[in-house]
């Protein structure tokens, strides 16, 4: 018999999370509920008796200074008439069940299972107001859960307070199945197509039949029969084939043959694969540039999970970042806390493995809040996906103890039907492991493979392929899942351990495509791997050996480990509490070889595996779009800067910022809002890499999508531009500028677009979106290679649409560069607000005419032709020209210019501080007009302040490149002069206001 | 030497930065996973100060600490006892306890704060915030003159990071309430700009009954806060700095929530030497 207990607060308690939820009812649904009482549930499956639930339930699940607690009974109340309980659909993670568990386990002293789910928990929330079952059903699924997870339960009480409600148990029922099925593919054309879309393998028609071939290939039948296998392949290698081929795990498009025709200049052009020719090329060029110059600092890019770099001595940096759009869409919660988690174990199986993560970081592009268009089929509303992805990079990092220290959020229209979630982390690893290369990845034929961590189910099926294909509303709910953090978290403590004590001779991490991805991948290494699907830890019966294969579940890292570390590795495990299981071994057969007990599940040739997969051609095709820019009235700078400060995408993100730890480990020393009163937004982040000296690293983010409406390839090389000079405004240098100086630049590049493949009816401009993205490309390889800063990891999602109903909603082509940079003296660092009255105040680097896609045409609803354009010569001198004021420390304050101009930045430099700031736009020198200078967003400059002693001195080293436009003032007051007429004079405390109000979450 | 014990496991993540802050107060710190004091590899009494430091033990489930003094309070170790009993007896020797944030947390519902009577029972509990949301933020901090405890020593206020989302401490009675204020067992309150104690938001970032912020024990002996002293190591993690160093000429670098590991450490080298 199931027991059950129910907490629910004492009448004196104040109920926080029911005042949370009665307040978003009303402000995002206009639903009254009246009070709201939250409550916990936990159904238990143990058999106990009634005495030991009783005291399991008083001394482990009550708090005695807040609960009351109910124990086989269910809260009853003559007050609330309505209710909603959300429990977890069966085989959800359910985090609060499992330490229910934990505590039981203690508590009464006993060996249990605690890795299968016997304690279930869910939430109770009760309305005083009788709300009719439609409006609980929005309620539900606005703002407490998602049908794709949650079970709902809802009604109310009758006319004496009881609530007839029987709790869900989410229990899975299954039995053990080892079903191993045949697939015919002996099809026509079209039954091909079909069959790739009914096992959703997202393989094409060309893929299909290449698939075909091999197997209709006579070495292969004859290699076949001698395993007593049939000449059909069987449903495990098929699923193999569609994961380790899917655009996910292959890159097919960015390893593409793409003919380009740039229609504006003549050029035609044939492209053999952007990855080559860009981002593998890009980093080729930057390599030899720093060797040439003895700058070593470059160890492994793109050959594994995450780029690495020399650090120090003694230690390496890794970095990685990852996007987790589609599931994001889905269940933004999960999307992102499995995005974050997920990326987290990258650096975690670099090389050997064990790296210890030092930050994360978030880029999030949502549609606005106030979105009030109908919502499509399965389409979210984007208030809901920004909430639940907020929520999910907070748990991700905070309950992993892992900062979050810098991020972006762009908002626009266009990512209304899946949002943009990138994920970064960068981690610190040993240089070696008692004398063994840390980076490196030796596996030999014999070595054993073990999985650690978090138990398989049917979570996350076919994720890898699913993230290859447009979203529609019969997107499978398996690719849905929760992360969880506890359980990662123990993981990551043994795999730090266990590398250090050198029983980990590599790993890597099981991400999309689950085992058949990881360990089909680590097999190259060897030339093979053996593998027992029999042994594979489960949640639960009843998952097929292919399911077991391909599952994504979370947590979970593969490792190679020799035999003799086999029994100290799994007595590490046990003391640590997790569980380590040994699954097969590799070798050098040339085959990856699948069983299930003796069944022969898979025998895949490792060539075909990964070499089989034809080369796609695609088509790009330029045309100019005809721009010109509006003729705007300008004169109430006033209205115009407050609407700017309090518009999506320059307003404060306190209320989101607050919600990341941005300081555990305590190294954090340019945090996202910084000064008097902590407020002060920041360019980038700062971090020391240890206790024992203030050498550290600098990160920030460039990405700038609106600009490619007009102008791709500037949007590249802007969105480049962006994230550089956010790192030399907190003082940062640029690499290469003389011989060993161990600056390490690495960066990651990250590719979001919306489905570019041409097709007639589907997809007419696809050619013009595949030109775009080739274009960016291009930004990427001039910026990067004339600055010498290297791609070291990166990604890309190429189908980022929404289709519902007949109605496709598409990102923008988005590209976000994510860089770090070498800091040799933190101290040294320059925060962005201004310090003190009398300090004098310059902008860096010249403004053009260049409004084109501003924050400013935006809020006039124009896109304007003037889009602006990186002058990377110029940038360059600047920058150095920087680095040397920081040198003799002549820099106070600095700020990089970005969205919304000049009075935007002097308004981020006042605000959080208890000074203001006058500003005569006659020292620019320009014969622009005064609206230009004040708000086009022109790249490659700086907004900062200088002692008066050093005026002299910071204008020798700036050479003309230093505006003098006005002082820091005690009067907390922005004031813009154009000569003799005051044309803006505004109280900060006014325009902090308009900041702070924009985004309300 | 003076030896600090800094706990870690199942999600507790703040073990690096407190075992840096011992080092940096010239104690040796060594950082162990609960469950080998639970299977005895570690003994608690080889140690002077034992140290329990934030993070999200179990991930904040039932509620925050609770899993993990859970297990220290019923889980039976081979010899046959509990942990809570070999803590009892760290105590009476005279020994030294901190807890921060999570640490903190384990501290009350384990009932080692405030512990009035001596019952190791719990008689506070730290609450979801009013907020309803974990926030990170830096707090003014002030120390009650009329505490008594050798960590407090000479500190009247502090700026510390606070990062997290249960933090209201709330008193099981009146009563309770009273004693605290009596035995000025709440050595630290919430401020605002000004220094005085303050209720409201955002200075008092949770709502904490009589403002609180932290708790010693009547004998000093036990210490626990919800900000994070070990998270203030350098200077250079305050949000300010920047603007410090500007306008201070005698610029110190040393963070001020090192002083409560000085005063610790310092303390127990007094009374062994």
């Amino acid at each position: 018999m199931n027991s059950s207990i129910q907490l629910v607060l004492k009448p004196h308690i104040k109920d926080v999370k029911g005042i949370r939820v009665q307040k978003q009812c009303l402000d995002q649904l206009g639903i009254e509920t009246g009070a709201v009482k939250s409550s916990s549930f936990f159904l238990i499956d143990y058999p106990a008796s009634e005495d030991a639930i009783h005291s399991y339930a008083k001394d482990c699940i009550l708090d005695i200074v807040t609960d009351e607690v109910l124990v086989n009974e269910i809260y009853q109340s003559t007050i609330y008439k309505s209710f909603i309980a959300v429990a977890q659909l069966p085989g959800v993670t359910d985090d609060e069940g499992i330490s229910a568990q934990m505590a039981w386990v203690d508590y009464f002293n006993k060996e249990a299972d605690v890795n299968t789910q016997h304690i279930f928990s869910q939430k109770v929330y009760y309305f005083e107001n009788h709300i009719p079952e439609e409006a609980l059903q929005k309620i539900a699924v606005r703002l407490l859960g998602n049908p794709l997870i949650n079970k709902f339960s809802i009604g109310h009480s009758d006319n004496s307070g009881i609530f007839n409600w029987e709790p869900y148990m989410p229990k899975v029922i299954m039995t053990a199945d080892d079903t191993v099925n045949l697939i015919n593919i002996d099809l026509s054309d079209d039954a091909l197509v079909k069959l790739s879309k009914e096992m959703v393998l997202a393989l094409n028609l060309q893929e299909m039949k290449a698939i075909v071939d091999h197997y209709n290939d006579p070495s292969i039948i004859a290699d076949r029969e001698q395993k007593g296998l049939s000449k059909q392949p069987t449903d495990c290698e098929m699923e193999i084939l569609g994961q380790t081929w899917s655009e996910h795990c292959k890159h097919k498009e960015f390893n593409a043959i793409i003919h380009y025709k740039n229609k504006e200049t003549g050029e035609e052009i044939t492209i053999n694969s952007l990855f080559k020719t860009f981002i593998k090329g890009t980093t080729s060029v930057v390599q030899s540039s720093l060797e040439e110059n003895k700058n070593d600092w470059l160890v492994k890019v793109f050959s594994d999970n995450a780029g690495v770099v020399k650090a120090t001595d003694d230690r390496l940096f890794v970095w990685k970042v990852e996007t987790h759009n589609s599931p994001s869409a889905l269940d933004p919660y999960g999307g992102a806390i499995t995005g974050i988690l997920g990326n987290n174990r990258d650096p975690l199986g670099t090389g050997v493995g064990g790296g210890k993560l030092l930050f994360n970081t978030n880029v999030l592009c949502f549609g606005p809040p106030s979105y009030d268009k109908p919502l499509l089929k399965g389409q979210l509303h984007p208030r809901q996906i920004m909430e639940g992805v907020v929520s999910g990079i907070e748990d991700g990092g905070n309950k992993s103890g892992v900062p979050t220290v810098n991020g972006s959020i762009v908002f626009d229209e266009r990512y209304s039907g899946k949002p943009l979630v990138y994920c970064g982390t960068g981690a610190l690893m040993p240089y070696d492991y008692n004398g063994k290369a840390s980076w490196e990845k030796p596996i030999d034929h014999g070595d054993r493979i073990l999985v650690v961590g978090g138990r398989v189910g049917k979570d996350g099926i076919h994720g890898a392929t699913f993230s290859s294909i447009e979203i529609d509303e019969h997107s499978p709910s398996s690719a849905v899942q929760i992360g969880s953090p506890i359980t990662q978290k123990k993981v990551s403590d043994f795999m730090v351990k266990a590398c250090a004590l050198g029983l980990v001779k590599c790993s890597t991490d099981n991400g999309a495509g689950g085992l058949s991805s990881s360990i089909g991948e680590l097999a190259t290494i060897s030339g093979g791997a053996i593998v027992q699907l029999d042994r594979v830890p489960l949640k639960y019966a009843g998952l097929k050996p292919w399911e077991i294969f391909v599952s994504e579940s979370q947590e979970r890292m593969s490792l190679v480990i020799e035999q003799d570390c086999v029994e100290p590795l799994m007595n590490l495990a046990k003391d640590m509490e997790v569980e380590l299981t040994d699954i097969g071994s590799f070798t050098n057969s040339g085959y990856l070889d699948v069983r299930f007990g003796t069944k022969q599940v898979a025998y895949l040739q490792m060539d075909f595996l990964h070499e089989g997969v034809p080369q796609k051609i695609m088509y790009a095709e330029w045309e100019k779009p005809v721009l010109k820019e509006p003729k705007l009235h300008i004169d109430n700078h006033e209205s115009i800067l407050k609407d700017l400060l309090g518009s999506l995408n320059i307003c404060s993100r306190e209320s989101i910022i607050r919600q990341y730890d941005h300081e555990v480990k305590g190294r954090t020393i340019i945090k996202p809002l910084m000064g008097e009163r902590g407020t002060s937004p920041q360019d980038a982040a700062v971090m020391r890499f240890g206790f024992d000296s203030f050498e550290g690293v600098a990160v920030s983010n460039g990405i700038l999508p609106r600009y490619g409406d007009i102008d791709a390839y500037e949007m590249s090389a802007g969105a480049f531009d962006e994230a550089v000079r956010q790192i030399i405004s907190v003082g940062g240098t640029l690499p290469n500028l003389s011989a060993n100086d161990g600056v390490f630049w690495s960066v990651n590049d990250n590719f979001c677009v919306p489905d570019s493949e041409f097709h007639p009816e589907n997809n007419p401009d696809g050619k013009m979106k595949l030109a775009k993205l080739v274009q960016m490309c291009q930004g990427l390889y001039d910026m990067a290679t004339y600055f010498d800063i290297p791609l070291t990891s990166g990604k890309d999602s190429m189908k980022n649409d929404f289709k519902a109903e007949g109605v496709k909603i598409s990102v923008p082509p988005t590209i976000l560069y994510s860089m770090t940079a070498k800091v040799n003296d933190v101290r040294n660092t320059i925060t962005s607000d201004f310090k003190k009255a009398g300090d004098i105040v310059y902008q860096l680097g010249e403004t053009y005419n260049e409004l084109g896609a501003s924050e400013l045409y935006k809020l006039f609803g124009v896109l304007g032709a003037n889009v602006p354009v990186v002058r990377k010569e110029k940038a360059k001198e600047l920058y150095i020209s920087c680095t040397n004021a920081n040198k003799d420390r002549l820099i106070l304050s600095s700020h990089d210019m970005s969205d919304g101009g000049l009075v935007v930045t002097l308004a981020e430099s006042c605000i959080g501080t208890s000074l203001g700031v006058d500003i005569d736009l006659k020292g620019l020198n320009s014969q622009l007009d005064d609206a230009t200078l004040m708000y086009a967003e022109s790249h490659s400059r700086f907004i900062v302040s200088v002692s008066p002693e050093n005026v002299a001195a910071f204008e020798a080293v700036m050479k003309n490149r230093a505006y003098k436009i006005g002082v820091v003032t005690q009067t907390p007051s922005l004031v813009i002069r154009s000569g003799g007429t005051t044309i803006l004079n505004v109280a900060v405390s006014e325009l902090e206001e308009s900041w702070k109000n924009g985004l309300v979450l | 030497m003076v030896k600090a014990l800094v706990i870690t496991g199942f999600g507790i993540n703040c073990e690096e930065e407190m075992s840096a802050a011992f080092e940096l107060a010239g104690a040796k710190a060594t950082i162990v996973h609960l469950n080998e004091i639970l299977q005895e590899d570690v003994s608690i009494h080889d140690f002077d100060i034992l140290s329990f430091p934030g993070g999200f033990s179990f991930g904040d489930d039932l509620a925050s600490g609770k899993v993990m003094a859970n297990k220290i309070k019923y889980k039976r170790l081979p010899s046959g006892g509990v942990l809570i009993d070999e803590i009892k007896l760290f105590l009476s020797n005279g020994h030294f306890i901190i807890g921060v944030c999570n640490g903190f947390q384990m501290l009350v519902r384990m009932g080692l704060l405030p512990n009035l009577g001596l019952q190791f029972e719990p008689q506070a509990t730290l609450s979801n915030n009013n907020s309803a949301k974990f926030e990170d933020r830096w707090v003014k901090c002030l120390v009650n003159p009329k505490s008594k405890s050798p960590f407090l020593k000479g500190v009247s206020h502090i700026d510390l990071p606070a990062r997290h989302g249960e933090g209201k401490l709330i008193f099981i009675d009146e009563e309770v309430k009273e004693q605290i204020e009596q035995g000025a067992l709440n050595c630290m309150s919430y401020c605002s700009p000004d220094g005085t104690p303050t209720d409201e938001y955002p200075y008092n970032p949770n709502g904490a009954e009589l403002n609180c912020a932290g708790l010693i024990s009547t004998d000093g002996q036990v210490f626990g806060l919800m900000p994070h002293p070990e998270a203030f190591l350098s200077k250079y993690n305050h949000p300010n700095w920047a603007n410090m160093k500007r306008n201070s000429d005698s610029f110190n670098e040393e963070g001020d929530g090192l002083v409560f590991f000085k005063n610790i450490v310092e303390h127990i080298q007094t009374k062994t030497t």
